[in-house]
């Protein structure tokens, strides 16, 4: 399956299979960061760069140490591993060279730590068996879906803050029905690129 | 028995992993370590931690960090009590004096007492009402009574009574003057707690035109001028104003008010039931 062109990679990881509405992983952030659109691009931008140095770090783990020693079952272990570590190694840098994008970007690491959308990416590189080109262009174009709905999510959320909404669908489940729409928009790109 | 080697590779392959991302860790730490006085997480704790902003400043931790950086004051918190203050004041080394606390009065006595000019539909907020010709008041100086102070207020110390007028809980301000801040006529002002008289309306109309629209509004005439003992009023513009330095609050001016404009501060306790 490695022999997918780079376009079609980028493409599918924006739109035809978007990690947030049509895969519906990390719903977590997705939900608790789109209340405003300020933290909503905080948080997409650290996790755009954290799924770019997961892919990486994770084929380099999988190819060279893993496959090596034929423990191929254990990529799940070790990608959360890797993926807690660069969270925080990235964290340290930034706080000490840039305090300024520590204090905008730097609350939502730890939540990326845990983040399914970040497993997502490097899991589903493993399993496609992504070459490494491919794998850190995947992890660019799920980072770029995942801020496309969050930005979107985030400017609806607060439009909607004035709207009158019934007292028992308030708040998150408000937000789940938006999300709803959302992805039926974005299941219209199935078919648009010919698998 | 190759399951057992299996277990044994998988444990050192995952413990090796581990450990040297644990190891570049620890060395990440130490490099990447970022000096950070003790005293910014100590003061922190001590601080209230309602994040209201009324220092100025984004939050507590922000706060904290000013403190110690000495950018803000130690007393600039409006909500840390005295105690607080001086501990905070004793780990910067710096004395402190105390402060006399000062609440918000709402300066109009009109509320429902002052007469509607137009009936208003439509959004439920004084900023909203103040942009249509002034008001719906027959006053265009008064309070608008729409509870935009209400939402303002991080401690629910604030609420509208029957009467369409805020009324402050006393015990639940914490004088961050975020209210004032939200206010759109000024009617709210901050004022210390030993100053208890005040004129309550700012009404700047003429007599006559007062009377026309409100019960309680200053007209200017002046019998409070010549009551006060102490010569601390004065009226200007048909609208009196005490001078808080020389008030001894001798309440002779609320004797003599025919409109009842001077009062008392008109504060709750949050005992009397007000909705």
């Amino acid at each position: 399956m490695a022999d997918v062109n780079l376009f079609t990679i980028l493409m599918d990881g924006i739109f035809v299979k978007n990690f947030l509405v049509i895969q519906f992983l990390g719903l977590c952030s997705f939900l608790g960061v789109t209340k405003a659109t300020e933290s909503a691009k905080g948080m997409s931008m650290a996790v755009v760069f954290v799924m770019v140095m997961a892919s990486i770090a994770a084929f380099v783990i999988n190819t060279y140490i893993l496959r090596t020693f034929g423990l191929t079952f254990l990529t799940t272990i070790a990608y959360i591993i890797v993926i807690a570590f660069l969270v925080q190694l990235v964290e340290f840098v930034i706080r000490k060279n840039s305090p300024g994008l520590y204090r905008s970007l730097g609350i939502y690491l730890p939540l990326i730590t845990t983040n399914c959308a970040i497993l997502g990416v490097v899991v589903l590189n493993t399993r496609l068996e992504y070459t490494f080109v491919q794998s850190v262009v995947h992890g660019i174009a799920a980072g770029i879906g995942y801020t496309l709905v969050m930005l979107f999510l985030a400017a609806m959320r607060e439009k909607a803050e004035v709207l009158k909404v019934p007292t028992s669908i308030q708040g998150i489940p408000h937000a789940f029905f938006i999300t709803t729409m959302y992805a039926m928009a974005f299941v219209n790109y199935f078919g648009v690129i010919p698998t | 028995m190759s399951n057992i080697v299996l277990v044994i590779e998988s444990a050192l392959v995952i413990g090796g992993i581990g450990l040297m991302v644990g190891i570049v860790l620890i060395w990440a730490s130490k490099k990447f370590a970022v000096e950070m006085d003790p005293r910014v997480e100590e003061i922190e704790e001590i601080l209230p931690g309602a994040n209201c902003g009324a220092c100025g400043f984004a939050g507590c931790g922000d706060f904290a960090e000013k403190v110690v950086g000495e950018v803000a004051a130690v007393s600039d918190c409006p909500l840390c009590d005295f105690e607080i203050t001086k501990e905070i004041g004793r780990m910067m080394g710096k004395e402190v004096t105390e402060k006399e606390p000062e609440y918000p009065i709402v300066l109009c006595n009109g509320g429902v007492h002052c007469i509607d000019k137009v009936e208003y539909v439509g959004i439920d907020d004084c900023r909203a009402v103040m942009m249509i010709s002034d008001g719906e008041k027959g006053c265009k100086y008064g309070c608008m009574g729409r509870g935009t102070c209400v939402r303002a207020c991080p401690f629910d110390a604030i609420c509208i009574g029957d009467d369409r007028l805020p009324h402050i809980n006393k015990n639940m301000c914490k004088s961050c003057s975020l209210c004032i801040d939200e206010c759109p006529t000024g009617v709210l002002v901050m004022a210390k707690e030993s100053e208890k008289t005040h004129v309550l309306c700012l009404s700047y109309d003429k007599g006559k035109a007062v009377k026309a629209v409100c019960e309680f509004g200053c007209t200017g005439c002046r019998r409070c001028v010549k009551a006060c003992p102490e010569e601390a009023i004065t009226v200007t513009n048909f609208l009196a104003v005490i001078d808080q330095e020389k008030c001894t609050n001798c309440e002779k001016c609320i004797e003599e008010c025919k409109q009842k404009t001077i009062r008392t501060a008109n504060h709750t306790t949050g005992v009397e039931a007000t909705a």
